[in-house]
């Protein structure tokens, strides 16, 4: 299914979070990931949103670009953007399977930020199909715990819909 | 000058032009009952039985009006009594501010007495809410409210306000009435999309929603019909839009809407929607709605279209200004044979309806209709009441029909009638059954108290109509806890017992002695109990997921 990415200025206070993901909950659609934080200007935040499917997409973009605390929305797509997604992968270690490990950390142009001779951890950006694959990889030594961060991504080029100076200039309410 | 949260807030809801407010006070609220009393020459209270009274008769305001309705309740159980109300006005588009106190913030999160997360609970059924945590903020988020409120498709908005917030001091200056949002003119694109296709009409239906109320847009509705030779339907919530006996209007399309409003509709090859939703008790199933038909959606709200329907064009805008921009881009056209069509439907309909003799729904109505002003509010609660009141009542004027469409809230009617006749400031009908009559009826003592002329017609049929005709038609006469005779409620007493006045009647001549009596009565509600068959139905009927095609005129044995 085809994953779509909104990214969403929202004013910067407290329950706006609990509002948008509120939002797809009661219209029934489903989050695929969201991530959240402050922009430039501390009282904007910018939500990242990836959902799968496009039966509802329009619906979503309407639904979130009439509630009070969304200033603007940008739906970004994939070739005219940019995504990348965070994994910290604690997988085990031990003296037969280490040098495995380091060369698919090489190929992937991963990070080892924790070691141990019983477990080392595994910091990888990129895309998040880049991810699931050496989270596949790892798998055959046993993972031991992971965190993902959910995608962020940026419109390619100068041209944006988001830039925050540019809507404080048009005296966009935020 | 300094003053405290709790008369920022009475002074804000004042400077926003409000003159009547309904409530029921409480503990996180006396600061702000303190100052309404203090302020009681500028601000009406209006003392309810219960909040769910408040926050209905605050719609009820509202609606008549078409101004911001405001109630006011203290916090937990006060609070959660507005939730019904508030949802009602939610479906239906409906302005109202609801403003809650709530325990102090140092208490917050550690369940203190009546403490409950309003915010979080009315989330999914505002517009928007706001929890002030500073007293500086407190007139700004008022005004936002009322802001937020009437903009764009008005609803609810909510404001919590904790109690320590209420005694702190702050500077106040007051402002002006605030604007609504302006409005985005609609595309020039999409207009000339939706003439076009006006213009290859040859059988044209205007169908009507609460946005042409709400948007001020009937004498462009009726301009456009007159203009295209088209003929005017509408759903639940536009009706009273366009006058019953306007020419062109053929009544309500839907469920129980009229046979030939609902048939021209299946039949129609252009159908042009202004501020409707397409709610599935208008369209049917929608995979056969309007087979033949291209629909052009006018609408304020861009989340409506393409919402429930497929559309061949969706205009976003203000609907007064999108028909008066078509208005001018057409000329008069005219479709002899499809009015033709139209009239054989109406023939149709008056066979498939004749006119009964006797005690009957229609009857009992359409002799209301004798006694009402073109100005009277008709206020319903929701059932079989509510339809013959929708099918049969003769609308003269805009925003007359109070009753809730998109929730369905039975025990709406009493406390939006009040509301009603407190915004108009003249008498009110409430068209109700025992069934929801009862829900809420605590609130005659409302009516009463304030000398509010109401007339009451509660048509009494023991049993709840409504789910007992689906019983009859769809579960094998299985009358599961639908039926009232056990109840023995004496509502002639009941009315009495309030202090009112009661009328039990049981033909057309005691009922038109009785409708002599009460619409002669100025200072208080007047209940008029008359007893119904329980085995009345309303039709016709699209049963639950068919189509116009499956339209039921009438009931054999």
């Amino acid at each position: 299914m085809e994953r779509n990415i909104v990214a969403v200025l929202v004013k910067n206070h407290f329950g706006v979070l609990n509002r948008v993901t509120s939002m797809f909950r009661r219209k029934g659609f489903n989050i695929d990931t969201v991530t959240v934080g402050e922009t430039e200007n501390p009282e904007v935040s910018r939500i990242t949103i990836s959902f799968l499917g496009t039966d509802e997409k329009d619906q979503i973009l309407k639904q979130l670009d009439k509630m009070p605390d969304v200033i603007t929305i940008q739906e970004l797509d994939r070739e005219a953007s940019v995504s990348r997604e965070l994994l910290l992968i604690k997988v085990k270690n031990s003296a037969e399977v280490r040098q495995d490990i380091m060369s698919i950390v090489d190929v992937f142009r991963a990070k080892i930020i924790d070691y141990a001779s019983d477990a080392v951890t595994i910091e990888v950006t990129g895309e998040s199909s880049k991810l699931s694959a050496i989270i596949e990889l790892l798998s055959e030594f046993g993972i031991i715990e992971m965190a993902r961060t959910g995608l962020v991504a940026l419109a390619r080029g100068k041209e944006t819909a988001l830039n925050v100076d540019e809507m404080v200039a048009a005296q966009k309410q935020i | 000058m300094k003053i405290k949260g709790a008369e920022i807030a009475v002074k804000t809801i004042i400077e926003q032009g409000t003159d009547v407010v309904f409530g029921y006070p409480g503990g996180t609220v006396i600061d702000i009952y303190d100052e309404l009393y203090k302020h009681r020459d500028e601000l009406h209270h209006v003392l309810t039985a219960h909040e769910q009274g408040a926050s209905h008769a605050a719609d009820g305001y509202a609606r008549a009006t078409g101004k911001v309705g405001v109630c006011i309740a203290t916090s937990g159980p006060g609070a959660t009594n507005l939730v019904t109300g508030i949802a009602t006005a939610y479906l239906d588009s409906i302005p109202l501010v609801a403003i809650t106190g709530n325990v102090g913030t140092g208490m917050i999160g550690k369940d203190a007495f009546q403490e409950v997360d309003i915010t979080g609970v009315t989330m999914p059924i505002t517009k928007h809410n706001f929890f002030v945590t500073k007293v500086e903020k407190l007139a700004d988020t008022i005004r936002e409210a009322f802001k937020l409120a009437k903009s764009g498709r008005p609803g609810p908005v909510l404001v919590d306000i904790p109690k320590n917030i209420q005694n702190e001091w702050c500077e106040y200056e007051p402002v002006p009435v605030v604007e609504p949002y302006p409005k985005v003119p609609a595309s020039e694109k999409e207009i000339d999309e939706a003439v076009e296709i006006i213009k290859a009409s040859k059988k044209p239906y205007i169908f009507v929603g609460g946005g042409c109320i709400a948007g001020n847009a009937t004498d462009e509705t009726v301009a456009l019909a007159e203009k295209l030779d088209a003929v005017i339907g509408c759903s639940m919530m536009g009706l009273s839009a366009v006058p019953t006996d306007s020419e062109r209007f053929l009544g309500m399309v839907g469920m129980h809407g009229h046979y030939a409003a609902s048939i021209a509709m299946h039949h129609c090859d252009c159908l042009i929607t202004v501020g409707a939703r397409f709610s599935d008790r208008a369209t049917g199933k929608t995979s056969k709605f309007v087979p033949n038909a291209r629909i052009i959606h006018i609408d304020i709200d861009a989340s409506e279209i393409e919402k429930n329907v497929s559309v061949d064009v969706g205009v976003t805008g203000d609907v007064k200004e999108v028909l008066s921009r078509m208005l001018d881009k057409l000329s008069k056209v005219q479709h002899p044979e499809w009015i033709a069509h139209v009239d054989a439907l109406k023939d149709k309909e008056a066979k498939n309806d004749p006119q009964r003799e006797g005690f009957v729904p229609k009857n009992i109505i359409q002799m209301l209709n004798k006694y009402i002003a073109p100005s009277t509010a008709i206020a319903t609660d929701v059932g079989q009441n509510q339809m013959w009141a929708a099918q049969y009542v003769n609308f003269k004027q805009s925003r007359k029909f109070i009753s809730s469409g998109g929730l369905g809230t039975m025990g709406f009617g009493l406390g939006a009638a009040i509301g009603a006749a407190m915004g108009t400031k003249e008498r009110s009908v409430l068209v109700t059954g025992d069934g929801g009559f009862g829900m809420c009826l605590t609130e005659m003592a409302t009516a009463v108290t304030n000398n509010i002329p109401i007339v009451i017609l509660l048509l009494n049929n023991t049993v709840l109509g409504m789910v007992r005709q689906w019983q009859t038609l769809f579960y094998g006469k299985r009358y599961s806890n639908t039926e009232l005779e056990n109840r023995h409620t004496d509502f002639v007493k009941l009315a009495d017992a309030f202090g009112a006045v009661g009328y039990r009647v049981t033909n057309m001549e005691e009922l038109k002695e009785a409708f002599d009596k009460a619409f002669a009565v100025e200072d208080g509600p007047v209940i008029i109990e008359c007893m119904i068959g329980k085995d009345e139905l309303v039709l016709p009927m699209v049963p639950a997921g068919g189509s116009m095609d499956d339209l039921i005129t009438k009931v054999g044995n």
